[in-house]
């Protein structure tokens, strides 16, 4: 394997004096296996690598990338994206970060077992997962697919201001997909079991969450249309949570296009609510050492107490603000230029278990899954609306399941209105912790 | 981008160890990218995407391995992990096959001569993004920001294969997109605009990038006295080319044979049944030229095709890919897709059309009492097992005494599509595109989507208003 650092470091040291250049590359070894009726559907492997440079002229920036760490591939990224700067207009404000002193905190996101651990066992953990499934529930009719992934990865960046990181990890999934059949209605869901190795991962887990996932709304009806309280479920309001911080980008609202811009010290939601932006917590999926532009990352307060606190920076966005970059600087890879992105979004539990909140509501829905979230929520104007099925709430009591209805108010309202959130915890595949949360005045459209 | 000798070695080395079918597809991909954000050009980008890809099938099993390298070493290593899935088989084959290579598909030239992405400057393509960005903001006081982008690619693609396919594709892009916010009283309010094609550069000769700017700045604009969407049932209109997505979530996804072979769809074994009302007959056609999702060849090296899908609301026929096709022993419908080297092929759409009715679309319209007029829907999302979906409206009014009325805040619509397709109750004359991104397992490619004015009798509308 090529070494990352010194690929950076020669990238950068290619650089003239009156330019600033930042070399980021990266590493990854996956593996893919799809498993359907007892036999391996597909098996995918490699290995792949890349470099993005980013040159900053007389505050102009370019950017190039290619997909190969190859010496002469180098040279020509690094020219490409000279070239490209010549075109960008003057910004006052670009400019590569310089070291701030803080310390990254140590963080163990690596995990040899997936490199070691033999791919024959990994498929195993898929078929074994389409085994558990079928015989777990007469209802399940068939397991459309059973999935085992891992990633192995490194990733380092250097640049002409001193900014120097390189980090790896490790990731691990069993994810299966579902179809339920109970007198002539169909329904389906999915379930994981997610790790930094195959020995995190739990196929007993994995398939109870599919199993449940894809039976418990068997039967579900059309709901009529009203106006009540939504309990999210903790997957639902982990989507939800991480609507809300993508309007809390600091880029979105020195560019005029946050909806809480200009808002800091203001109530904007329910006192209960409490949001930290958390890269540091190791429990978090996507705990990061750094972010994209090399400074380590640190804890960074939204909403307290209701009350909103702060917004997210990378670099840029800093500079136009006039305050310091909160660490916040994400990319999709070597192939894009880093921007304001979040990781771990942290909601402080409750004090009420999941069962305590939907016993205190009279009528409401438990929504197990939503749809259409891209389509249907504007982060610009704050409309809320998609597609939910779950389980109606009567009397504090769970009762019949519902679909083909959506929910919809607005993210303003929704944050005033959240009514209860959860002492249940759980970190999830993706930037936002999952919890329990009820949120009041929603308006459900069915029949 | 590989030779024949050294594509034959590679194959012969992945049979030799028990595979039944081997694959390798190259791709060789330029893009560029320019954005332009709150009155500068923010930023260009460029790059490189290249790499093989190895597919090794044996029974029901694929292997899949793909590498950035074109070295001999590299393909041969790709070829050994691809094919490991056979090495249970124990009965690997020390002779090889002599493949006689056959060129089937040459790249087909879309009409008139391409201006290639890579002979046009660069300065002439950020021109482009400070016409839009002045036109929308000509709009009047009520545009707080514009940011507008502009994209092009070059996808040079090679597929071989144990059957002695040998067949490339140069496939052009280019994408140019508008989007702008609005502040008012009420708020914020966005409107978007988009036009791309398989075009080169000569794509700014069908499309003016002002109006598209002045489109989406008067969406945005119009907006800002938008009331919530309704709640419950109702009639909708939808006009032309904007809806095309509809039916591309309520069954295009479902007639893609993966879904059908494993019968999570509900529209498997209903061949030659009335799924649709008489009046729906949809295609998939991936030879429109100059459109988003058209080709030459698809992944699999399968020349594009036009397959009706659904004619005066009888099920004709399914989507294929060549590995889904051959167990069933017909051919590939040309719908056989990756997003990259790095991904499998699997059924994708290209072109999803519903064709043109003889209604006019304003006597649609004026028919309606009481429902709602989408000018412009985004994406959507479905769940094929069920024919559950939903998409977005980003543009709507009320339709009140055969009136479009009052501007309508964002929503979701949802349905169920075998029974949403029931209900298109008429279809008009004025046929229109859309091009979009489609999303399946992780993998994005572009395609089109295309329908006329037509309105569906009931379907329910997530709003937030009782009125």
């Amino acid at each position: 394997m090529v070494e990352l650092d010194k690929v950076v470091d020669k990238v950068v040291s290619w650089a003239g004096n009156d330019e600033q250049v930042e070399a980021f590359a990266s590493w990854d070894r996956e593996l893919d296996v799809r498993v359907y009726e007892g036999k391996v559907e597909y098996l995918t492997q490699a290995e792949s690598s890349g470099l993005g440079v980013r040159v900053i002229k007389n505050g102009r920036q370019g950017f190039a990338y290619a997909q190969t760490l190859d010496e002469s591939a180098l040279r020509e990224v690094l020219e490409e994206a000279r070239d490209n700067l010549e075109f960008a207009t003057y910004d006052e404000y670009i400019g590569l970060p310089e070291p701030d002193g803080v310390f990254p905190v140590d963080l163990e996101l690596w995990d040899g077992g997936v490199l070691d651990t033999p791919t024959k066992l990994k498929v195993g953990l898929a078929l074994e997962l389409e085994k558990v499934i079928l015989n777990g529930d007469s209802r399940i009719q068939k397991v459309e697919s059973s999935n085992y992934a891992d990633v192995a990865w490194e990733a380092a960046l250097a640049s002409t201001t001193g900014m120097k990181a390189s980090s790896r990890g490790t990731g691990a999934f069993l994810t299966a997909h579902a179809l339920a059949e109970q007198d002539g209605d169909v329904r389906t869901g999915g379930g994981f079991s997610v790790g930094r190795a195959p020995d995190n991962l739990s196929i007993e887990e994995a398939g109870k969450d599919t199993i449940e996932r894809s039976t418990r709304l068997l039967g579900a009806v059309k709901p009529k249309s009203n106006r009540l309280t939504v309990v999210l479920d903790p997957r639902v309001a982990a989507t939800f949570l991480s609507i809300v911080v993508g309007t809390l980008s600091g880029d979105a609202v020195e560019k005029g296009r946050s909806l809480f811009a200009g808002r800091i010290s203001e109530t904007v939601g329910a006192e209960s609510l409490t949001l930290v932006e958390d890269p540091t917590n190791p429990l978090a999926y996507l705990a990061s050492r750094f972010d994209a532009e090399g400074l380590a990352c640190r804890p960074v307060t939204l909403i307290e107490n209701g009350v909103l606190r702060g917004y997210l920076y990378d670099t840029y966005s800093a500079r136009r603000a006039k305050v310091s970059s909160t660490a916040s600087a994400s990319r999709a890879g070597f192939a894009s230029t880093p921007g304001v992105g979040f990781r771990a979004v942290n909601c402080k539990p409750g004090l009420e278990s999941p069962d305590d909140i939907v016993a205190g509501i009279d009528e409401g829905v438990l929504v197990c899954s939503i749809s259409g979230v891209h389509s249907g929520v504007n982060p610009i104007s704050g409309d809320f609306s998609v597609g939910a099925e779950g389980l109606m709430i009567r009397n504090g009591t769970i009762g019949s399941p519902i679909k083909e209805a959506t929910i919809a108010s607005t993210i303003q309202k929704m944050l005033l209105g959240i009514v209860g959130i959860g002492n249940d915890q759980e970190w999830l595949p993706g930037p936002s912790v999952g919890v329990t949360m009820a949120i009041s005045d929603i308006s459900l459209s069915g029949s | 981008m590989i030779d024949q000798d050294l594509a034959q070695e590679t194959i012969n080395l992945a049979l030799s160890r028990g595979a039944e079918f081997v694959e390798l597809f190259a791709e060789d991909k330029r893009g560029m990218a320019a954005g332009f954000d709150d009155g500068k050009v923010e930023e260009l980008s460029s790059g490189r995407d290249r790499g093989v890809g190895v597919r090794a099938i044996r029974g029901e099993t694929t292997g899949y391995a793909y590498t950035s390298e074109f070295s001999k070493q590299a393909l041969f290593k790709a070829a050994e992990a691809a094919s490991s899935i056979a090495i249970d088989s124990q009965e690997s084959k020390s002779l090889s096959v002599d493949l006689h290579w056959q060129s089937k598909a040459d790249p087909r030239v879309p009409g008139g001569s391409i201006m290639w992405p890579e002979s046009v400057a660069k300065a002439d393509k950020v021109r482009l993004l400070e016409l839009a960005n002045k036109s929308a903001r000509a709009q009047g006081g009520d545009i707080a920001q514009v940011s507008c982008g502009y994209a092009d690619s070059r996808r040079k693609i090679l597929v071989a294969n144990s059957n002695g396919l040998w067949a490339t594709d140069d496939q052009v892009r280019t994408r140019f997109m508008v989007s702008c916010v609005a502040v008012g009283d009420t708020g914020m309010q966005m409107g978007f605009e988009v036009a791309a094609s398989t075009r080169g550069f000569e794509h700014f000769e069908e499309v003016d990038v002002e109006e598209l700017a002045r489109l989406a700045a008067e969406r945005a604009i119009r907006k800002l006295s938008a009331k919530p969407a309704p709640t419950g049932p109702m009639p909708v209109v939808i006009k032309g080319g904007s809806g095309g997505i509809l039916f591309h979530e309520a069954c295009g996804h479902g007639l893609e044979a993966d879904h059908i072979v494993k019968g999570t769809s509900v529209y498997a074994n209903r061949i030659g049944e009335l799924v649709a009302s008489d009046l729906v007959t949809l295609v998939d056609d991936g030879t429109v030229s100059g459109e988003w999702g058209t080709y030459s060849i698809d992944d699999e090296g399968k020349p594009a095709c036009r397959n009706v899908l659904i004619e005066n609301g009888l099920l004709v026929d399914y989507m294929w890919d060549g590995c889904r096709a051959s167990r069933q022993g017909r051919d590939s419908s040309g719908n056989g897709r990756r997003q990259s080297y790095q991904h499998l092929p699997m059924v994708r759409m290209t072109n999803t059309y519903i064709l043109g009715g003889t209604s006019k679309a304003e006597d649609i319209i004026s028919d309606t009492d009481h429902g709602i007029y989408v000018a412009k829907l985004g994406g959507g999302q479905v769940d094929t097992a069920t024919g559950d979906f939903v998409f977005g409206m980003v543009e709507a009014y009320l339709i009140e005494d055969g009136q479009i009325t009052t501007p309508l805040r964002d929503a979701n619509l949802i349905g169920n599509g075998p029974e949403i397709l029931k209900k298109v109750d008429c279809i008009a004359d004025d046929f229109a595109t859309t091009p979009g991104t489609c999303g399946k397992d992780g993998q994005q490619v572009p395609v089109g989507c295309g329908q006329p004015t037509l309105r569906i009798s009931e379907i329910t509308i997530g709003g937030t208003s009782n009125g």
